[in-house]
């Protein structure tokens, strides 16, 4: 077994440390080391999107990052973003938008989606479906998906 | 809070409801939205181990000898498998599970699985099966249904017989069975037809493309029984088919369903099921296999793909006469494929008084195909119905009124044998041609419009429910069927509708096979309208039950008691009456709570009469390209009775996008010697937020004549229309009928060129 490298990095704000093997993806650290498994592995080659996170402010694929990558930056995942039990609005759109139905890629939709309301709190149909293109949804055909992001900017501008 | 809008439902059941037909939030939503949800890959346990799956890297080859001893050797490796530590002695079927889970002589596709290893991590998991040494001897592949089907082809098993109505062959062949359906005199039909049209049709192998991969673990325990847990669509029938593969007796067997990303139909049967028990056994620790995505598609089960002809004949009038059709669907590497349910659906959505139907169920070296959402009527209704457009077309008639004019009705006979009961085919045409999109004026050059109509049935099977009532006037509600698309919801409401308590007093749990009287799986569009049923059942008996208690609680007859909208009260004396929440509190002081149960055979494959699903759809063809953009989509169901409309409307939006998918893009691209070119998900191309515009519905209730609130099953009708759909709209685009699927810009501009 190789060695492994001790890591030091903050997660949804809090302090982590880890060891890890260097052929470790994010994915698998945040899964399998850590016990955070709101990530979800759908393919491990970055083209479903049910691991998104947040990496030092970027959207990316987990499963494409290495755990020793993760050294020194900021990690947002699924489990930090709801306020403690207060769900945050694109949660709530998703969830009164019936925007799910197996639950699978969820997560990583509504990573995405928020790092979305984030930079343009006021997207486009087409913005919309352009920004979460990299995150498959096999279940809802987009649709309510769409409508609940867009939701979700609204109830972001009135809160 | 912004509101959406939603299309108006065509109601056209009279009854009103207090639950049934609202939106309450799913009772599993907050666990999904926070990634608390516990999906299979989630799953750990105290020791677990890790196993990985060797498979054949050819698609048709004799296995010679496996040697395993390096990678038994291999740091971390506790167990190794191969189809020799299954039990023998097995009967047929059995044998082809037991042989599609581990291959014994022959691997019979790319990516079928030889051995499989268990280690204390899954990467030195995947380091041992590098380590196995499989002796094969390669054989040529067989591909496609008329490669199998040709003199000299490759054969895949030596002992297959062809299966002509009960009677078998008596020479080798890959045609597992052929079977024919007839109703009056296709001859006369044909005979007294003014036009007819034939056509022959190929579509692709493609899959169900589920987001979550295969996912099982298991604990084979000291005391003999094996624990399962993983993502299925039927936990009981994962625990049958685990017990049949191990030669054990299903009580030996506990499945514990987790969370379900995905299935629709391909999470119904077992893979890495019982290798992860016979790997648990060696080791004496639980293993756990995740499937790569790689393995998803070439490991488990696509949907066929198929040849087919079409001929109908109708009069000048476009009454239709006579209809033939000629199914040859792949099998995959064992017998079995959907041709059977495709040949009674194929006409399903027209009466026409003399048809035939041939079918056959043809093996190939693609993995063993299983069902994928309305097995076999997409491929069946993409034939048919673009040879029905043709038909209108050639009379100068409108698509629409052609099938109006031949629509099926409660007593139309079908060539299988059934007549159908109440039926909505009309009420579904009816209502795609008021629809404002169907007179709405297309915008620009190179744009067509398409309709088409399909039919799936309603399965019954069985289903069982069991409900406790709390202190606080909620319930708890058990059940079995696992949750794939919100029916903890729709199950719930139809209990909450009985008591008349709010959506959010009931408090379901999908639990393990021990737990809960036999459920079969989530498919057939079965779990709203059984397991639903089981639910309402179970209500019943609370009701009854809480009525008696009432009685002893006032020391009055029972039968002078009613519960009506959750208030127990005497038909006679208006002092008497207690809300649901008051009884409740009463329950653990007059002799405990009150357990109800349902449990049920809501019967077979055609009951209930099933659903009708209409798409009207516009598409731009680019004329340099041949790229297909769908411009506007409408999607029109007949849900019987929509218990829960949001996850109506999801179960529509998601079939037409799935079939947007098959009619455009998806495919098993296969090279010559059976390898699967594009096994991911770049490659194969499954649709995106930014390829569809939004999917607006129409729900149209003709309530089932059979279900307590008439519910029709909505799972999968959807799926149905959409390839033709598209092809129509294509050639109002372009003017060429296409006649392969997918669709692709290739397709499109070979058959454009060819004009």
């Amino acid at each position: 077994m190789p060695s492994k490298t001790h890591v030091q990095t903050t997660i949804n704000g809090e302090q982590v440390d880890f060891l890890c093997e260097p052929r470790q993806s994010l994915l698998e650290v945040l899964r399998d080391v850590i016990g955070l498994t709101g990530s979800k592995e759908g393919c491990n080659d970055g083209n479903c999107g049910a691991c998104t996170v947040v990496f030092d402010g970027r959207i990316v694929t987990s499963c494409l990052v290495l755990g020793v990558e993760a050294a020194g930056k900021e990690i947002g995942t699924i489990e930090g973003v709801a306020s403690g039990s207060t769900l945050h609005p694109v949660q709530a759109a998703f969830l009164e938008g019936a925007a799910l139905q197996c639950g699978i890629c969820t997560p990583g939709f509504i990573v995405a989606s928020k790092a979305l309301l984030e930079q343009n709190p006021n997207p486009t149909e087409h913005e919309i479906r352009f920004w979460l293109a990299n995150n498959l949804c096999r279940c809802t055909g987009y649709d309510k998906i769409v409508r609940a992001v867009q939701d979700a900017a609204v109830r972001m501008q009135e809160a | 809070m912004a509101t959406t809008e939603y299309a108006r439902n065509v109601v056209l059941s009279s009854k009103e409801y207090d639950v049934v037909g609202t939106r309450p939030v799913r009772p599993d939503g907050a666990d999904k939205v926070t990634g608390r949800a516990l999906y299979g890959a989630d799953f750990n346990a105290s020791g677990l181990l890790h196993g990985k799956v060797l498979r054949s890297p050819h698609a048709h080859a004799r296995i010679k000898s496996i040697d395993t001893s390096k990678a038994e050797a291999h740091a971390g490796v506790l167990a190794v498998v191969t189809n020799k530590d299954l039990p023998s002695g097995v009967d047929g079927g059995v044998r082809d599970l037991q042989r599609n889970v581990l291959a014994a002589d022959k691997a019979l596709y790319r990516g079928h699985a030889v051995a499989a290893v268990a280690a204390t991590s899954p990467h030195e998991a995947e380091e041992a099966i590098a380590l196995i040494e499989v002796d094969y001897e390669v054989l040529p592949a067989v591909l496609t249904v008329q490669e199998a089907m040709a003199e000299g082809a490759s054969i895949l098993h030596d002992d297959l017989r062809t299966d002509e109505g009960g009677v078998k062959g008596d020479k080798p062949t890959n045609v597992a069975e052929h079977f024919r359906h007839d109703l009056g005199d296709i001859e006369k039909g044909f005979a007294e037809s003014d036009v007819i049209v034939e056509r022959e049709f190929n579509t692709a192998t493609v899959h169900q493309g589920y987001i979550e991969p295969q996912v099982a673990s298991a604990l084979w325990n000291t005391d003999g029984r094996v624990h399962v847990w993983c993502s299925t669509q039927g936990a009981f029938p994962v625990r049958d088919e685990v017990s049949r593969v191990l030669g054990i007796s299903e009580s030996r067997v506990r499945v514990t369903p987790m969370e379900i990303g995905g299935g629709f139909g391909g999470k119904i049967p077992s893979y890495i099921e019982p290798v992860c028990a016979v790997l648990s056994k060696k080791a004496g620790r639980p293993v756990k296999i995740v499937m790569t995505r790689r393995e998803v598609f070439e490991g488990t089960g696509p949907t066929s793909g198929s040849h087919i002809k079409i001929k109908v004949g109708a009069d000048n009038q476009g009454n239709i006469k006579a209809a033939h059709a000629y199914l040859a669907y792949e099998a995959g590497g064992f017998k079995g494929s959907p041709v059977g349910a495709a040949s009674q659906c194929v006409f399903a959505a027209y009466a026409i008084p003399n048809q035939a139907i041939d079918g056959h169920d043809v093996v190939v070296n693609k993995p063993k195909t299983q069902a994928y959402r309305a097995p076999g009527a997409t491929n069946a209704a993409f034939a048919m119905e673009t040879v029905v457009s043709e038909l209108a077309e050639k009379l100068g008639i409108d698509p629409i009124d052609i099938r109006l004019r031949n629509v099926p009705k409660e007593g139309t006979r079908r060539a299988h044998g059934p007549a159908f009961p109440r039926i909505g085919c009309e009420e579904v045409l009816q209502a795609m041609k008021d629809h404002p999109h169907y007179s709405a004026p297309l915008d620009g050059p190179n744009q067509g419009r398409g309709v088409s109509i399909g039919y799936w049935f309603n399965v019954g099977f069985k289903s069982a429910c069991t409900i406790s009532v709390n202190p606080d006037g909620t319930i708890s509600l058990i059940e079995g069927s696992t949750d794939i698309g919100g029916s903890r919801a729709s199950i719930s409401m139809q209990a909450a509708e009985v008591l008349g308590i709010r959506a959010e007093d009931v408090h379901p749990t999908v639990v393990d096979t021990d737990s809960v009287g036999y459920t079969d799986v989530t498919g057939g569009s079965r779990t709203t309208y059984a397991t639903g049923w089981a639910a309402y059942n179970a209500a019943e008996d609370v009701k009854k039950q809480m009525i008696e208690r009432a009685a002893l609680i006032w020391d009055v007859d029972a039968d002078s008691l009613e519960m009506v909208k959750g208030v127990t009260r005497s038909k006679t004396d208006s002092e008497l009456k207690m809300t649901f929440k008051e009884l409740a509190a009463e329950l653990n002081n007059t002799g405990g709570t009150i357990i109800g149960s349902g449990s049920l055979d809501a019967g077979g494959l055609g009951t209930g009469g099933g659903s009708f699903a209409g798409n009207i759809v516009d598409v731009e063809v680019d004329p340099e390209t041949g790229k297909v953009s769908i411009l506007r989509f409408t999607a029109v169901q007949d849900a019987g009775k929509a218990i829960h409309p949001s996850y109506v409307e999801g179960q529509m939006q998601g079939g037409s996008v799935q079939g947007i998918g098959w009619a455009l893009n998806e495919e098993y691209y296969m090279s010559d010697d059976g390898t699967m070119t594009n096994s991911s998900l770049l490659d194969y191309r499954m649709p995106t937020s930014l390829d569809l515009p939004m999917i607006d519905t129409v729900i149209v209730e003709v309530p089932s004549p059979s279900h307590p609130f008439g519910v029709r099953g909505v799972g999968e009708a959807n799926i149905v229309p959409p390839p033709a759909a598209v092809a129509h709209a294509i050639h109002n685009a372009t003017g060429v009928w296409m006649d392969r699927l997918p669709m692709n810009p290739a397709a499109v501009m070979k058959a454009n060129w060819s004009k």
